[in-house]
């Protein structure tokens, strides 16, 4: 057990000596991240484009259900995909449980919901400003959607982005369907609270300083999109 | 130069062969009839104000006859068929506050373009020219001033090359050279055989441009005259009173 301060040195020298095993995995957090981001993003935002431009019955509860979802414990994510994927579940003949794979699609199942209620409100309010010139020019649905996503693209990359924060951040599912297994899942998070758990805080604090970065880099990054945007009044 | 030997302002309750017909338009909102079984016949071509009071239903008219609303009954026709999605792709609106894309200049007018299928960057460039933004190409749309912005809107609803433009009260608010530029271009458009469809609340304006002059009052056409005889001796008594700027209640 360390003090807080030498295991703070600790962690410095860690991450300034590019420990390999710090880098691999911070490495595997980001694939299993931003991939299970993209594919968020390929689910969500067609389904808030949908949701933001189309008016069927039945739209108010699918709102409510999405809005919802936003808040899904991830635990519980991880639970439902770990019966799917679980020997005796139906897709356990796959042989993913225990995988990188099965960790971006309990990520890609958690954000989904945050990525397509979040754009569908981006969109709807851009096609609540556009609606009356769009029909104007009699476009059709596809070329409505096809504006709509490209003059709120700056709004949507912000989204994608709280996706991936989301994502990065998350321990409760990747855990129960990654199992933090050295060198194959281990990624940040499960890594943070095992090291923590041993009493290794040297390891768990460079890990946190890494994911703290990584948040602050984000947020710098979404800061910088919207302001660059918005000088341009393209946001 | 005007020419309203061809203006056909009868108020029949039939479509006329030519130009654009509305019959027995009404629409209601809350259950309040803002429209009330409006008819108005306009020619192929020139330049049509709407005039009349605040809330008389002129920009409603305007979005009834372009299509963007559904009436509660009536119709419109364009040359004496029920206005169809092809006839509504070869009509633009501008509107009072001109809604812009996030994009630039050129972006704004090339993105009309690729809707209608085509992509002539010397068309563009024409259309900027016209409306005096010639050589602002790349610069961000909403960053432009007001009047500016109005003008884009302008040669944005051109580039589709219209057969009708509707046009709601362009000019409001704009100074005197940027309304300069929009009366000039109608003018030019009515040359080329558009018709013109203009709300405008500035009968100086009116005076200019009219080739006829529909006078709105409570959601109906209380007058449709040519012009020149709608300002010597307008026959209603609505739009006696707007001329001489009494209230019209």
């Amino acid at each position: 057990m360390h003090s807080i301060s030498e295991a703070l040195s600790l962690a410095l020298a860690l991450v300034f000596s590019a420990d390999p095993d710090l880098f691999e995995i911070v490495g595997l957090s980001l694939y299993v991240s931003l991939s299970a981001t993209l594919l968020a993003c390929v689910l969500g935002l067609p389904l808030g484009a949908l949701l933001a431009t189309t008016r069927f019955r039945g739209r108010g509860a699918a709102l409510v259900v999405v809005n919802a979802l936003m808040g899904l414990p991830p635990v519980v994510v991880g639970l439902f995909v770990y019966l799917y994927l679980s020997r005796s579940g139906p897709l356990g003949f796959l042989g993913l449980l225990y995988t990188p794979t099965a960790m971006i699609i309990a990520q890609t199942l958690l954000i989904t919901p945050i990525v397509a209620a979040l754009s569908r409100q981006v969109l709807e309010s851009l096609d609540g400003e556009y609606a009356e010139q769009f029909q104007s020019l009699a476009l059709s649905r596809w070329q409505r959607v096809q504006a709509l996503v490209w003059d709120g693209r700056y709004a949507l990359l912000t989204v994608a982005l709280a996706g991936f924060g989301r994502a990065v951040a998350e321990v409760g599912a990747v855990i129960i369907v990654g199992g933090n297994i050295d060198h194959l899942t281990r990624v940040m998070t499960t890594a943070i609270a095992l090291e923590t758990s041993k009493g290794e805080l040297a390891l768990a604090l460079a890990l946190g300083i890494v994911l703290m970065t990584l948040a602050l880099a984000v947020n710098a990054m979404v800061y910088s999109v919207r302001t660059t945007a918005t000088k341009a009044a393209y946001a | 130069m005007r020419d309203t030997s061809m203006l056909d302002v009868s108020s029949t309750d039939v479509a006329t062969p030519t130009g654009l017909s509305a019959i027995g338009l009404q629409f209601d909102a809350s259950k309040a009839a803002l429209i009330r079984g409006l008819t108005l016949h306009l020619p192929d071509s020139g330049i049509h104000c709407l005039i009349g009071p605040n809330g008389a239903g002129k920009s409603l008219t305007l979005r009834l006859l372009h299509g963007l609303l559904p009436p509660k009954a009536g119709q419109v026709f364009w040359r004496g068929v029920a206005l169809s999605a092809s006839d509504r792709v070869a009509q633009a609106m501008v509107f009072q506050k001109p809604v812009l894309l996030r994009r630039s200049v050129e972006a704004n007018v090339d993105f009309v373009l690729k809707s209608r299928r085509t992509k002539d960057p010397d068309f563009r460039d024409s259309l900027l020219n016209r409306v005096g933004l010639a050589g602002r190409n790349k610069q961000p749309a909403r960053l432009l001033s007001g009047g500016e912005q109005q003008r884009l809107a302008l040669a944005r609803a051109l580039a589709i090359r219209p057969r009708v433009l509707f046009l709601d009260e362009p000019t409001a608010s704009l100074d005197p050279n940027s309304a300069r530029v929009i009366e000039d271009i109608l003018c030019e458009e009515r040359h080329h055989g558009t018709l013109c469809v203009l709300v405008t609340h500035d009968v100086g304006q009116a005076r200019r441009l009219a080739d006829s002059v529909a006078f709105v009052a409570d959601g109906t056409i209380a007058e449709h005259s040519p012009a020149d005889q709608f300002f010597r001796a307008p026959t209603s008594a609505q739009a006696r009173d707007y001329l001489s700027d009494h209230l019209v209640l």
